[in-house]
């Protein structure tokens, strides 16, 4: 827009023109395009000091914030999709110098393109609505102030990793997120189930991270750098005997392991539900714009290597294997699921896994364009069903029923945000998933061969299951007789509003990238260094539209058989089981079993058994000895007071109750005895700094 | 240096009478087994070090000790030993039992030879240079120096110190206020 | 004058602060011998300014931030040994092992 007048962005904009071959640096809106990850991340720790003075106790300077991201993102978005940006500012930190691979540099830098453009919007604009949202929500919290900072922060991470132009910037990003997911899960840290949720999620990622460590630096040392452009630099050269070729796959498996456990794929994604425990503001930010969605956003970023037939393109079996069956084993599990949130939170599973799974068959149009819907309606979604919880003060379903007559607006928007997530024409859920089913098929049919076409069918069956779970959420929340005990109310405008404003994305934003018709999407992410190289969809797949939606109305349909009729005879919870199934469900596939009794527990016990066999056996014996020297040196003090040499009696006396005296002095809780040990510790070590 | 040399020193002679009188009233401040006494022979031992600190020429750190130390720490102590009710008079309860007394007293005479130690071994016999005769400016520091030092050099520390003390004295007030219980607010109330 | 005979007063002062900080009981003695030590921190750095004749006045200016920061520290102890003694009722560091929990 800089140097565009006003007029043309909208005649351009109209136009549709393919602007792929004119990229440019984006101005000085770009140059500036630091201030969206380093203003909040200072924001944060202003309202950390002085949000409790400030107006409305920090919400403002937090929204303020997320409104300051929002505008500067739509900015960005909106310039990018009229000229195409590629910026990357950088500022050397210090020049670590050369190693054994190469200079290596670290950097603090930018970068605006298109997918970073991208995630800005989102993180911006779904970040606004919903801080507007926590102020009703967490109005009578009592670490009110401290919420709006952690979550503050919560943004500001995913802002760095996302702004990141290089692995090392990237995982400070991605460790700020987790540490920030970690205070905002563990909130309500009184109740001992949350704290362990927080450190649930926490540790899964951290198993996690291992993997992104390893793969960044096998990409590092390799590349000698870690800078993106430098890395897709070299896969675009396609020198097949670099160093990078030869590892490319453990290191694309590694950094995608990483990814695993951010964006909560199968078997890393135990965290995920868990993760409810925090508030429902938190959920919904976690859930559509932050968080989870940075794995998708990670292979998205190097989607090249992924993409390079020289190089990680293997791996793209593994991740559409892990994403076809997230997305059908988690939408099983909302089947059955009694907290609102919890199926929330098994259908983000589902979604993510079809973002997987699109970045497995090479769709990173698609992958990413589900990823952007679905950052609406699933923050819809998380709102509506936190609106609920406001009015009825239960997570769970057996609680609601009936609803629909109380709490109208909330009932409309989460109706609409239940359609976009199954996929009903034409909201944007329809668009995105239906280019993802698109993208699977073209890579059937152009070398993913027999394990696409697999995973082609997996998706629709998850479209159907995708339906038939939301049916089901909408029956017994909103349908039937009211089955709890407290007195609904329609939430605030403060509340209500930022769902309207979310209904608006979810309705539209599928208009951004309808295929043969509008590419502003698929343009506006075709702006980066390195192009991404993938497949996208130019006309709509009219049979899979059809079998999509067709799948889509079948889930709604024997939802409506299922629950309709429970609802109308208002049975106390749903009745529906099927034999064999439900157990497995009911259970999680036994998976949290399998790593408390197969990981956690063996770890767990040796080595608390270890500590305590150090602890009772050399630690004991150290005290033990040292009591029976000073009892021994006691019983040679008897015999020589038998023997009446009077002096040395005294000496020796002293010498024992010295003795005894130091070792009650280990422990017994008082400053001095510790300050002893302290100065005797300093001399101690200063003779020996001396001698040695 | 020999120590024939040593004790014809002038100085010297007024350095032992003040460093026997400071050693021996700290030594009965860590002893006595009487509040008050302890207190009034830190004064004596503060003395001495702003005696000792006129020898050594520094004029200003010797009066800012006797107006600082003696003039107001020291009522302090006074004031917190009458409100925490330490008890007056001859007490023999003020120290540890010997159990503790004999390893601190080790530790601390250790701590002695250590530092003693590692001095005597890095200055040997390096002398401070004497007022050489007639020129009795030589070796003293006037206050006006010291201002200059403190105002240009140094002027940033001194801000941070201005800065801590205001902190300990709203700290001070804050942690010593006593909070009104209830009763005593509800009792404020109907008097007014 | 030997730079030495005024640092091993300093240690030997120090030395007695130390002392004195481990073994008494009632916490306002204990406030006391750390004004011992800070004392003998300041002799060492008037005699350190002397002998290097330092014509900022250096060691000096610091043993005056020492005795400015020693105030401030007594302000504070003092408070907190009342606030103790008001809780407790008692000013006896015996008393205070709530580190041992």
């Amino acid at each position: 827009m800089i140097g565009t007048p006003i007029f043309d962005v909208f005649s351009t904009l109209l136009a549709g023109v393919n602007h792929a071959s004119r990229f440019n640096d984006g101005g000085a809106l770009a140059a500036g395009a630091w201030m969206i990850p380093v203003v909040p991340m200072v924001m944060a720790f202003l309202i950390v000091f002085f949000g409790k003075r400030s107006p409305w106790k920090g919400w403002v300077m937090a929204t303020g914030t997320m409104l300051f991201v929002a505008i500067y993102g739509m900015a960005l978005f909106l310039m990018n999709l009229v000229e195409g940006i590629t910026y990357q500012g950088s500022v050397w930190l210090s020049d670590v110098g050369t190693t054994a691979f190469g200079v290596l540099n670290v950097e603090w830098g930018w970068m605006v393109d298109g997918l970073s453009i991208m995630m800005y919007f989102l993180v911006g604009v779904v970040g606004v609505l919903i801080f507007w949202y926590a102020r009703g929500y967490m109005e009578d919290d009592v670490r009110y102030t401290w919420f709006f900072a952690s979550f503050t922060l919560f943004a500001g991470g995913m802002l760095v990793l996302v702004s990141a132009p290089n692995l090392i910037q990237l995982i400070v990003g991605w460790e700020l997120v987790g540490v920030s997911s970690y205070l905002l899960i563990g909130h309500y840290w009184e109740e001992h189930q949350n704290s362990s949720a927080a450190i649930k999620a926490f540790m899964t990622n951290k198993v996690a991270d291992v993997g992104l460590f390893v793969g960044a630096i096998i990409i590092g040392v390799s590349v000698g750098s870690f800078r993106f452009s430098e890395i897709l630099g070299v896969v675009e050269g396609e020198s097949g005997d670099s160093t990078l070729a030869k590892y490319a796959f453990w290191a694309g498996l590694a950094i995608f392991i990483g990814a695993m456990g951010k964006s909560a794929q199968f078997p890393l994604h135990v965290w995920l539900p868990d993760a409810m425990a925090g508030p429902t503001p938190v959920s919904a930010l976690m859930h559509a714009a932050t968080m989870v969605t940075a794995g998708v956003y990670l292979i998205g970023r190097l989607f090249p290597f992924y993409m390079n037939d020289l190089f990680a393109s293997d791996v793209r079996t593994v991740i559409i294997i892990v994403g076809a069956a997230t997305l059908l084993l988690a939408g099983l599990l909302a089947l059955v699921q009694d907290d609102i949130k919890r199926v929330l939170a098994y259908s983000t599973l589902s979604q993510l896994g079809y973002m997987t799974a699109a970045m497995g068959a090479g769709a990173y149009t698609a992958g990413l364009f589900h990823l952007f819907t679905h950052g609406f309606f699933k923050a819809l979604l998380f709102l509506g069903a936190g609106s609920i919880i406001h009015a009825v003060h239960s997570n769970n379903m057996s609680d609601m029923g009936g609803l629909r007559k109380y709490m109208p607006r909330t009932f409309w928007t989460f109706l609409i945000g239940s359609f976009a997530l199954a996929g009903i024409f034409p909201l944007a859920g329809f668009w995105s998933k239906d280019e993802i089913l698109a993208s699977i098929q073209y890579d059937a049919s152009h070398g993913g061969g027999a394990v696409a076409s697999t995973v082609l069918v997996v998706a629709i069956i998850g479209a159907f299951v995708t339906a038939l779970y939301m049916t089901r959420t909408v029956y017994l929340t909103f349908f039937g007789k009211y089955k709890g005990d407290a007195h609904p109310h329609e939430s605030p405008k403060t509340m209500t509003l930022p769902m309207v404003g979310l209904t608006i994305g979810a309705v539209g934003l599928g208009a951004l990238n309808i295929p043969g018709i509008t590419t502003w999407f698929t343009d506006s992410l075709a702006a980066r260094f390195v192009a991404p190289g993938d497949h996208h969809a130019t006309s709509i797949e009219w049979v899979l539209a059809i079998i999509g939606t067709a799948a889509a109305l079948a889930g709604i349909a024997l939802g409506y058989r299922l629950w309709h009729r429970d609802a109308a005879i208002q049975r106390d919870r749903d009745t529906f089981r099927i034999p064999v199934l439900y157990p497995l469900l009911e259970n999680k596939y036994y998976i949290d079993d399998f790593y408390m009794g197969n990981i956690i527990r063996p770890v767990r016990g040796p080595l608390a058994r270890a500590v305590d066999w150090f602890n009772s056996h050399i630690i004991d014996s150290v005290v033990n000895g040292a009591g029976y020297l000073a009892r021994g040196l006691g019983k040679t003090v008897y015999l020589f007071d038998q023997r009446g040499i009077d002096g040395v009696i005294n000496v020796s006396g002293f010498a024992a109750s010295f003795a005894g005296g130091m070792l009650r002095l280990f422990q017994t809780g008082r400053v001095q005895h510790y300050a002893i040990m302290i100065f005797a510790g300093t001399v101690f070590l200063v003779v020996g700094l001396i001698i040695f | 240096m020999i120590l024939t040399d040593w004790f014809t020193m002038p100085e010297n002679f007024v350095y032992s009478a003040i460093g026997v009188t400071m050693l021996a009233t700290a030594y009965r401040v860590v002893t006595t087994r009487n509040v008050v006494h302890a207190v009034l022979h830190l004064v004596a031992a503060l003395a001495a070090s702003a005696a000792l600190f006129l020898l050594l020429g520094a004029e200003f750190v010797a009066w800012t000790v006797v107006l600082v130390y003696i003039g107001a720490v020291i009522v302090l102590f006074l004031f917190g030993i009458m409100i925490t009710r330490a008890p007056l008079g001859v007490e023999t309860e003020l120290s540890h039992p010997r159990r503790i007394r004999i390893p601190a007293a080790i530790v601390s005479f250790a701590l002695f030879l250590v530092i003693g130690s590692t001095m005597v071994g890095a200055f040997k016999d390096d002398v401070i240079e004497p007022a050489p005769q007639g020129t009795m400016e030589f070796g003293i520091t006037r206050t006006a120096d010291v201002g200059q030092s403190i105002f240009q050099r140094f002027v940033i520390p001194f801000e941070v110190v201005s800065v801590l003390l205001l902190a300990a004295l709203i700290g001070a007030i804050v942690l010593a206020r006593k909070d009104p219980t209830e009763e005593e607010s509800e009792a404020t109330g109907t008097m007014r | 004058m030997l730079i030495n005979q005024f640092l091993l007063l300093g240690a030997a002062l120090f030395s007695l602060g130390v002392y004195g900080v481990l073994t008494r009981k009632n916490a306002v003695l204990v406030l006391l011998s750390v004004e011992l030590m800070l004392a003998a921190v300041n002799i060492n750095l008037v005699a350190f300014d002397r002998y290097f004749v330092d014509t900022e006045a250096a060691g000096q200016v610091f043993a005056l931030f020492v005795i400015t920061v020693a105030a401030a520290e007594v302000g504070i102890g003092l408070a907190i040994v009342l606030l103790i003694f008001r809780v407790r009722k008692s000013a006896n560091v015996d008393e205070f092992d709530l580190m041992k929990l």
